[in-house]
């Protein structure tokens, strides 16, 4: 297993031939350092040069000026080929080779690097795996057979096939719909949580930098650096009013994507397993003020919300018609996300599931309000003693 | 009417017209496209290169075929390389157009995570942008062929050498005898027909992820 390495940008400027010597260039003496085993999110508005950064350190694109380290080697002094096999790619059109299959697809770089055919297929079902696609379904299909968050999905386990210490993703979830957006931001974070790549990530959507990112770079037009930190320190501190306006007047509201699901308090939720005993599940449903319990699987996994009273008083409990399990919720949910899905649903509850897809518990939309509440006191707080 | 007893009495004829009108059409087409595929890929990423090289491939493609092989006549005589070469000036015009076509439809996305994953360009060009080229370029094959089995037929002109099915037609014009006419026409729209039906297979074969992604107005025409 390769270990993450540093990036670090030192002076790089990029100027497109025909943009003049008066002309600001797309990027402007961009310095900074990902840390090893780090997310650094790139963020800004449209043409900002973000996307002009990040071809940078795989040399797409070649800078006018300055130089890109990864660990401590000048990437423009590296075998071009040789370097970007050690560096996975992921873009929003995922760039999918539609005449082979998932399998062939994700073990494009070790073929290219000479593995066995043995090895590669099987490392090619590890990271099916890894990025939750059921290599025995998906690996002999074409992408074409795929719906748009499977082939992101598969876009990732191809970058990461032959383990790479870093991972550049230019807009990787910004093609697909809010709610599998957010699925896959999760599982990405779970997936850093194993393998501590570096990895820059760009995105022009402020939520998901700071969801995304344990570092965030804030780009202005022209190609300058704005301001350089944490999410907690971009959203507390603003560098200056380009970020402050960038970050939005709801700073208060952004804060609460600092915090997960997985850090909160859960509500108990009364469950009713499919096929045990009715009046039993009757009777505990009547124990809660809640007016719904919800009808989870075998293995505790959700499947739908019934009322109390439609509890039959005798019998099995079945999952019939009731209301639909949803929004669920990860660990690595923001507050922020789970408040936005919670106002669109009907329901005021948000079911919290664990990696197993197992339900832990219930956030509402009461418990997200004391939070705003509490932290907008301790900001009251805080702004009164400076 | 027909003529069953004359038809009866030339069937051997029949069996090695066939084969030399395949043989002589298969030459042309093989050449043509070989001589394409390089032309293609050397003009590919050089614009104005590419314009000449199409626009020329364009005018050859407007000369009547019969003064094209009389006017070979003089210079290689009543050869193969007369029979063949205005068969394969045909094909170039077929030929470059869908093999450059497929490889301008290469999604620029594919490309650059060629690139990114670190495919040298001669790889690239092999193992991504040739392959997926490949409904386009079979398209082009289809074309080239029934076009140029239709041509062998005027390379009869060159003598009973040549012409392969056409030169029953030759000689049923030459005596007004429409059994022979039709016992040469007939069998070179069938053969057109297999081929391309064999092509067909061919393609389905190669392109598995591709069942229904040649685009609308690049499909081969009927046979011309
Ligand atoms: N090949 C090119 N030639 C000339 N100018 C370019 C080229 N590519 C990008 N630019 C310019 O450089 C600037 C930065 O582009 P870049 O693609 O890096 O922006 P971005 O931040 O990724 O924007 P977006 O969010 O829209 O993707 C833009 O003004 C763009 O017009
Ligand atoms: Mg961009």
């Amino acid at each position: 297993m390769s270990s993450a390495e540093r990036v670090v940008f030192e002076h790089v400027t990029k100027r497109y031939p025909g943009t003049g010597a008066g002309n600001p260039g797309a990027v402007e003496d961009l310095s900074l350092e990902v840390p090893a085993g780090k997310v650094c999110v790139l963020v800004g508005p449209s043409g900002c040069g973000k996307t002009t950064s990040l071809k940078m350190v795989n040399r797409l694109i070649e800078p006018t000026s300055g130089r890109i380290l990864i660990g401590d080697t000048d990437v423009g002094r590296r075998d071009v080929i040789e370097l970007r096999r050690r560096i996975g790619y992921v873009i929003q059109q995922v760039g999918l080779f539609p005449h082979q299959t998932v399998g062939e697809n994700v073990a494009t770089v070790p073929r290219l690097l000479g593995w066995d055919v043995g090895r590669q297929r099987a490392r090619a079902d590890e990271l099916l795996d890894l990025v939750g696609l059921d290599p025995a379904s998906y690996a002999a299909r074409y992408p074409s057979a795929l719906s748009g968050g499977e082939r992101q999905r598969v876009g990732v386990a191809r970058a990461l096939a032959a383990d790479p210490p870093v991972l550049l993703m230019d807009e990787p979830f910004g093609a697909v719909d809010p709610i599998v957006r957010e699925r896959l931001q999760n599982e990405l974070l779970k997936l850093q949580e194993r393998l501590a790549k570096t990895i820059l990530f760009v995105t022009h959507d402020i939520d998901e930098a700071i969801k995304m990112g344990d570092l965030v770079a804030v780009m202005q037009l022209g190609g300058h650096l704005a301001q350089y930190a944490t999410p907690d320190e971009i959203l507390a501190r603003p560098a200056n009013d380009f970020v402050g306006r960038f970050v939005g007047a709801d700073r208060g509201l952004k804060r609460l994507a600092l915090v997960r699901v997985g850090s909160v308090d859960l509500q108990p939720v009364t469950t009713a397993m499919v096929g045990g005993d009715a009046a039993e599940a009757r009777r505990r449903a009547a124990e809660d003020d809640f007016p719904y319990v919800l009808v989870v699987d075998e293995r505790n996994r959700p499947l739908e919300w019934c009322r109390d009273d439609a509890i039959p008083a005798e019998g099995t409990v079945a999952a019939t018609n009731g209301l639909p399990a949803a929004p669920i919720f990860d660990r690595h949910t923001t507050l922020k996300d789970a408040l936005s899905m919670l106002l669109a649903s009907d329901v005021q509850a948000g079911i919290v599931v664990d990696d197993a897809r197992a339900v832990r518990g219930l956030v509402t939309a009461d418990m997200i309000g004391d939070r705003i509440r509490a932290s907008a006191e301790t900001a009251a707080v805080s702004s009164g003693a400076t | 009417m027909i003529d069953w007893a004359w038809v009866g009495d030339h069937l051997d004829d029949l069996a090695w017209r066939i084969l030399q009108h395949f043989t002589l059409a298969a030459i042309a087409v093989g050449l043509g496209f070989a001589v394409s595929l390089a032309l293609s890929i050397w003009v590919l990423r050089r614009p104005r290169l590419r314009a000449a090289v199409v626009t020329a491939s364009g005018v050859l493609y407007t000369i009547p075929s019969l003064a094209l092989f009389a006017a070979l006549v003089p210079v290689t005589g009543l050869s193969l390389v007369t029979a063949e070469v205005p068969l394969v000036l045909y094909t170039l015009l077929i030929f470059m157009r869908n093999i450059l076509a497929g490889l301008d439809a290469v999604p620029p996305d594919v490309l650059e995570a060629a690139d990114a994953m670190g495919y040298s360009s001669g790889t690239r060009l092999a193992l991504v942008e040739l392959p997926l080229a490949l409904p386009l370029v079979i398209g082009g094959i289809r074309l080239a062929s029934v076009s140029t089995i239709g041509l062998v037929t005027v390379s009869g002109i060159l003598g009973d050498r040549f012409g392969g099915l056409g030169f029953f037609i030759f000689e049923g014009y030459r005596h007004t005898f429409m059994t022979e006419i039709l016992f040469g026409a007939l069998p070179s729209i069938a053969l057109a027909i297999a081929v391309d039906v064999a092509l067909v297979a061919v393609q389905r074969r190669l392109t598995p992820w591709a069942a229904q992604q040649v685009p609308e107005g690049m499909r081969p025409a009927a046979a011309s």
